[in-house]
């Protein structure tokens, strides 16, 4: 980041700041959500039924065509080659060898690439992308070992794959920080999240922990990360007419189009980016260097590209999930009763990118409490830009959090169940503003009676079958409801004999989230249309509006453009319905849609279907487009998804070993929608937890600042055998304040979960590891 | 990968015919061989198929079993006088890799199979004398959780990543052998060396020198074995301690007793000092850590493991415990 | 000779080092076998040659010259799913569906590999027939990785289908 970039990012905090000061005295009338969605008083239509993937007769069949799986005519395999130095400059590239093997098309490097912009990095403007403020194969210089500093394109991929190890490069090595001690030697800056400090300050938190009858003040440490989706980032793209067509695995269509387009000066409408399938993203599937290389590529050797990232490249060229250290104290009175609350530590970023891991914003909200200090600092080091993944902050931060609960209802003598009751808000602790919808403590008391909580063992390493020594965590996940603007929604309702088909666009991803189906069902009960009506398309940049699949806010941006569309609609229709209709008079906000057409909202006989209003309109169909509302509800309310998360592990006595045994999640995420799909997504979080807290870590030497385990085989991810029935319920209390009621959940499964494990481990042996993973060697 | 040819050959002869360039490579199923190739750690000119090779599981005369090179994994495994007689070969390849890999990888191939030293993988990135001779070694101070402590060198600490080979360590498998000098049988004991100041030789075969079979003795105690593996994760991960155990009880004494440890050394590691220590004595934990304490005398941990000696010690009382109380056999 | 995918002969690749997977993606343009790690670690490569479950980014495709492949294209008869198809769907046995394919055809070589009473790392009595509890599918399974998620509806879908066959 250049000081004019923090600058800049440092304004529109303050842009920001003054915003939330007026928002919140706003009355809620005038914001979004202040008026409940009516589809939240609709209780026996879709919403809340189970449905199966509209996409999964595909999907089962193989036939779900992914970005590596598009084909052009006359189209080239790349493939890259890594730097092997964390920090310097390339001296020499031998590419003599490579350009005389067989098949070979082109050999690019930073000394014949096309001149290019840098792409803008995330963060510096709405639709920007870029992993980091750096040129791409623009220069002779390295900043991380792993970095791509060549491409080889060849008529076959096995042609350019071997072509590329032909490539040998000498570099002059320059000083670099590639260890955690030399990055805090270098200095700490206060950590930025969105442009605004990562800092919260009530009270004298320290002076109050310093005087309370209970205080636990632990230091907890969490490793580097990766995503690995088991689709490994690709990209199909050709140069059509001027243009660029990318067939690409993304979870920001719109987005991405923008900044890849700005980096070889196209007008928006010269990139057209598809993504309708992605085989699992969790933050990692964005703009990443290999496709600016492919498309860079492609216009060098005048032809198309596929460019595939082999499994190790995957972990050269996307980031992962950073690691912190982790200070938490809290103090409490003799009776549980928090007085301080300090959560503050650091997290690692490069000298390039924007994303600290801001581990301290699910504590913002947790807990009362009159003393809050909370900090994270950002330590640099020569790396490859780190990113979100999947609950960026909180999936770490509830680990430290919830941990040091745990150990202080130890030390208390208290259900750790009952110490998080006690200790819950009754409005936001850091902002002050209103909950929009909080029922955690229904959620705890529900899922502790389903998983049989009372039956803990009360004292820790006491319950043994056999060689293993059982014990029950448990532990409170978080994550914030967000929507983000720049979503659209377009509408289409065509005539189809007497009825009506509607064709719903969003410029939206489907990673497997269930947005696709979901989208439909929301869609057809807005529209009082049946399911089968209703068809959605999505993941294409050519679809106004830009949405992104991440910070669990998709279905509710979807939602508001969704609502505003119809809004549209309906204006529309009564205009094409005119004097004749049984709605004549009527304006929009009088009637509603219901059994294929509009009728007054309090006198349903006034209506008239959509076939009717378009065949006496003589229109075939009609076409509405609209911008969801500005999110100011996030402003107004304080707004978080909540979940109770229940744990009974097994751990080996002789091994050392941990099985999950039995693991339950009770969550407050306002109203499911498809209970099918979010059942999974509940899961899949869970499990990424799991693999978070038993397993999961990147090995980054910190003395070439390599990633040494670029691998399936050797990064850990959990497989079946470690993955026990996972039982999820909700409450179903619908969010008066959001569209449809509903909560964004692709995160808030994996938060909290890391805790429960090591809370239940704590439980079974009675002994507290605040080191993550929890590997068997900690355990012996 | 590198350019190369693809030769399949239809008996050993023909093999051995086809494979006795230097820069020639056999194929079993590929399930090791292929992901070398494509990460460039292995770079043979020419491929000889020898999947097709007999793959037969006959009994000997003198009541053993020999197994075709070519015979996969599961075949093996699944085989039911392996089941009976030789549980913990069964046990040692089920736990192994995944069903799918157990589907194509041979007899012959998993023996010949090379470390997961990832300092190894990584061609371009780092120092390993296994894979450039001279290099230099990267593990010894980086990762090396899954690393040897035992019967390492300066220049190498890598481990045999195989549960098969374990097993067939603590059986006195013998592997037959053909090469240009003719037919030889090697005792498994002797198949994989120790690093020394060559890791990047990993058995004392001739160059072209082809496995076609190996054998089982008659072993009564056989009978009474079993093989456990301590991983990161419950399935599909290389071991950090795996022990091969067969036993034999008179009343309280164990009349006699084998035992291979597998995560702990550059080859499958027969533990003859324990089993010596052992034979003869009572069956208790206490004799067993003591055992495994003579076993483990000369460990050497690195950064990662030390945690290895204890595990191991552990693992086999708990094996031994459990072939004693007549558990999993 | 010729490799038989889906019971059609097409020739083995001239190249030898092109793998089955790529053969099959790139060449034979049946992309729904995946191409996950190509290290043979995380099963969505997953084919079945002459039935047998094997990993397709490991198999050089001149290997398996006169073998008979089938793939996830090969399953559905006409236009009616495979039964495990429709579990999968029912169940919620996946979410982006990249790993899909290769956890059915992992499920139907498993349950071949059960009837024939191959053992598993979680088998009690190695000489019993096999039943396919939930454990023993889970370890069966486990070469198959499913980074969304899905386990749980993976393995009710394979218990309601070609898992109870077995026990049957």
């Amino acid at each position: 980041m250049s000081i004019v970039d923090t600058a800049k990012q440092a304004a529109q905090g303050l842009m920001q700041g003054a915003m939330e000061k007026l928002v919140p005295l706003a009355p809620d009338s005038w914001i979004p959500g202040g008026v409940p969605d009516p589809l939240i008083a609709r209780k026996h239509g879709l919403i809340g039924t189970p449905v199966s993937r509209l996409d999964g007769p595909l999907k089962v069949k193989g036939g779900a065509r992914f970005a590596a799986e598009y084909r052009f005519d006359d189209m080239v395999y790349a493939a890259l080659v890594y730097a092997t130095i964390p920090r310097g400059r390339i001296v020499a590239i031998d590419q003599a060898a490579a350009e005389a093997a067989t098949g070979v098309v082109l050999v690019m490097t930073h000394r014949n690439a096309p001149r290019m912009n840098t792409p803008a990095v995330f963060g510096s403007s709405p639709t920007a992308v870029g992993p980091a403020d750096l040129p791409i194969l623009q220069d002779d210089r390295i900043h991380w070992n792993g970095q791509p500093i060549a491409c080889v394109l060849a008529e076959t991929q096995e042609q350019a794959d071997h072509a590329a190890s032909l490539i040998a490069v000498t570099y002059d090595e320059e000083p670099s920080t590639t260890s955690l001690a030399g990055a805090k030697a270098n200095g700490m800056e206060q950590g930025l999240f969105m442009g605004q400090p990562l800092l919260n300050e009530i009270g004298d938190a320290e002076a109050a922990l310093a005087s309370a009858p209970h205080r636990i003040d632990h230091v907890y440490r969490t490793p580097r990360h990766n995503h690995n989706p088991i689709e490994p980032h690709a990209a199909t793209l050709a140069w059509v007419d001027g243009g660029l067509v990318i067939h690409d695995a993304s979870q920001m269509v719109t987005q991405q189009a923008q900044t890849i387009g700005e980096v070889f000066d196209l007008t928006p409408d010269q990139v057209r980016l598809t993504s309708p399938y992605v085989g699992g993203g969790f933050g990692s599937k964005g703009l990443w260097d290999h496709q600016v290389i492919g498309a860079a590529a492609a216009q060098l050797a005048g032809r198309p590209v596929r460019i595939t990232l082999s499994r190790e490249g995957v972990y050269r060229v996307v980031g992962g999930r950073t690691l912190t250290e982790q200070r938490v104290g809290i103090g409490a009175t003799a009776d549980g009763r928090f007085q301080a609350l300090i959560h503050s530590g650091l997290s690692v970023m490069t000298p390039h990118n924007s994303m600290p891991e801001p581990f301290i914003l699910g504590t913002r909200a947790a807990y009362a409490a009159p003393n809050i200090a909370l900090k994270v600092e950002i330590a640099r080091m020569n790396m490859l830009a780190n990113t979100f993944m999947r609950a960026p902050g909180e999936a770490v931060g509830t680990f430290a959090l919830e941990c040091a609960v745990d150990e202080l209802a130890v030390q208390i003598g208290i259900d750790p169940v009952d110490l998080r009751i006690l200790n819950e808000p009754d409005k936001d602790p850091t902002s002050g503003l209103p909950f929009s919808s909080r029922h955690i403590v229904e959620a705890w008391r529900r899922g502790a009676e389903r998983f049989g909580w009372s039956d803990r063992p009360a004292t820790p390493a006491s319950r043994r079958d056999g060689e293993w020594l059982v014990g029950m965590g448990c532990a409170t996940g978080t994550y914030p409801y967000y929507r983000m603007p720049g979503a659209e929604a377009r509408i289409t309702l065509t005539r189809d004999g007497d009825a009506v088909r509607a064709t719903v666009e969003v410029a939206a991803a489907e990673m497997g989230m269930g947005t696709s189906t979901t989208t439909a069902i929301v869609a057809a009960e807005r529209l009082g249309l049946p399911l089968d009506r209703v068809e959605v398309a999505y993941g294409d940049s050519a679809i106004p509006g830009a949405i992104m699949a991440g910070g669990s806010q998709q279905t509710a941006a979807i939602g508001a453009a969704v609502i505003a569309a119809h809004n549209a609609l309906v204006a529309e229709l009564l205009k094409l319905a005119g004097n004749d209709s049984g709605l004549a008079g009527l304006s929009p906000d009088d009637v509603g849609s219901v059994d294929g057409g509009l009728s007054k909202r309090d006198d349903p006989v006034r209506r008239e279907s959509y076939a009717s209003i378009l065949s006496r309109a003589r229109r075939d169909s009609v076409t509405v487009t609209a911008a969801g509302s500005p999110p100011l509800e996030l402003m107004h309310w304080s707004m978080h998804s909540h979940s109770a998360l229940f744990c009974e592990v097994r751990v080996n006595a002789v091994t050392g070993e941990t099985r999950v045994t039995r693991m339950l999640g009770s969550f407050d995420c306002g109203r499911i929608l498809n209970p099918r799909t979010a059942t999974s997504q509940f899961r899949g979080g869970i499990i990424m937890g799991l693999g978070m807290a038993l397993m999961e870590e990147t090995q980054f030497d910190e003395r070439s600042g390599r990633i040494m385990n670029p691998s399936l085989a050797e990064y850990h991810l959990p497989v079946h055998m470690d993955v026990p029935e996972i039982d999820v319920i909700w409450t179903d209390i619908a969010d008066p304040h959001t569209p449809m009621g509903a909560h964004g959940i692709g995160e808030i499964g994996i938060t909290g979960v890391a805790a429960a494990v090591a809370n239940a481990i704590y439980n079974a042996t009675g002994k507290r590891v605040r080191n993550l993973p929890i590997t068997l060697d900690r355990l012996l | 990968m590198t350019p190369f040819s693809y030769a399949r050959a239809n008996d050993a002869a023909e093999a051995l015919q086809l494979g006795r360039d230097a820069a020639a490579a056999y194929l079993g199923g590929g399930t090791n061989l292929v992901d070398l190739m494509r990460e460039t750690v292995a770079r043979p000119d020419r491929l000889v198929d020898v999947s097709g090779l007999p793959a037969d599981i006959a009994e000997t005369e003198d009541g053993g079993l020999l197994i075709g090179a070519a015979v996969r994994n599961t075949a093996l495994a699944e085989h039911h006088a392996v089941r009976t007689r030789y549980p913990m070969l069964s046990r040692a390849i089920v736990a192994g890799a995944s069903a799918q890999i157990r589907n194509m990888a041979t007899v012959g191939g998993n023996l010949l199979q090379r470390t997961r030293c990832t300092y190894f993988y990584d061609t371009d990135g780092s120092r390993c004398n296994k894979r450039a001779p001279g290099s230099g070694c990267d593990a010894r101070e980086g990762f090396n959780r899954i690393h040897a402590i035992l019967g390492a060198s300066d220049a190498c600490v890598a481990t045999h990543p195989s549960d098969m080979c374990v097993a067939l360590a603590a059986l006195d498998a013998t592997v037959h052998l053909e090469g240009s000098g003719g037919a030889r049988r090697l005792p498994f004991a002797d198949l994989h060396r120790l690093p020394g100041d060559r890791p990047d030789i990993d058995t004392v075969l001739e160059p072209g020198e082809l496995v076609t079979a190996v054998e089982l003795p008659p072993l009564r105690l056989a009978a009474t074995s079993t093989y456990r593996k301590v991983r990161d994760r419950a399935s599909y991960a290389f071991a950090l301690i795996s022990v091969a155990a067969a036993l034999e009880l008179d009343g309280d004494r164990i009349a006699d007793v084998r035992i291979a440890f597998g995560g702990v050394a550059h080859k499958p590691w027969r533990a003859t000092r324990a089993e010596e220590a052992l034979r003869g004595g009572p069956a208790t934990d206490q004799a067993v850590h003591a055992a495994a304490a003579l076993e483990f005398a000369d460990a050497r941990p690195l950064r990662d493991n030390a945690f290895k000696p204890a595990l191991a010690a552990r693992t086999l009382a708990a094996v031994l415990g459990g072939l004693a109380r007549g558990e999993a056999a | 000779m010729s490799l038989i995918i889906n019971g059609i002969a097409v020739p083995a690749p001239v190249d030898p080092r092109v793998s089955l997977l790529d053969h099959l993606r790139e060449t034979l343009h049946l992309t729904g076998t995946k191409k996950g790690c190509n290290q043979g670690a995380c099963g969505a490569c997953t084919v079945l040659a002459d039935g047998e479950r094997i990993l397709s980014c490991l198999a050089l495709a001149v290997q398996y010259d006169g073998r008979s492949i089938t793939t996830i294209e090969g399953l559905a008869q006409d236009d009616a799913l495979h039964p495990l198809q429709a579990a999968f769907i029912e169940h919620d046995g996946f979410q982006c569906g990249y790993c899909t394919p290769g956890q059915i055809c992992s499920a139907i070589g498993m349950a071949a590999e059960a009837r024939r009473g191959v053992p598993s790392h979680v088998t009690t009595d190695l000489t019993a027939d096999v039943t396919l509890s939930r454990a023993e599918v889970q370890e069966r399974m486990s070469g198959n990785l499913c980074r969304c998620g899905a386990y749980n509806g993976i393995v009710e879908a394979i218990r309601s289908t070609v898992a109870a066959e077995v026990a049957a």
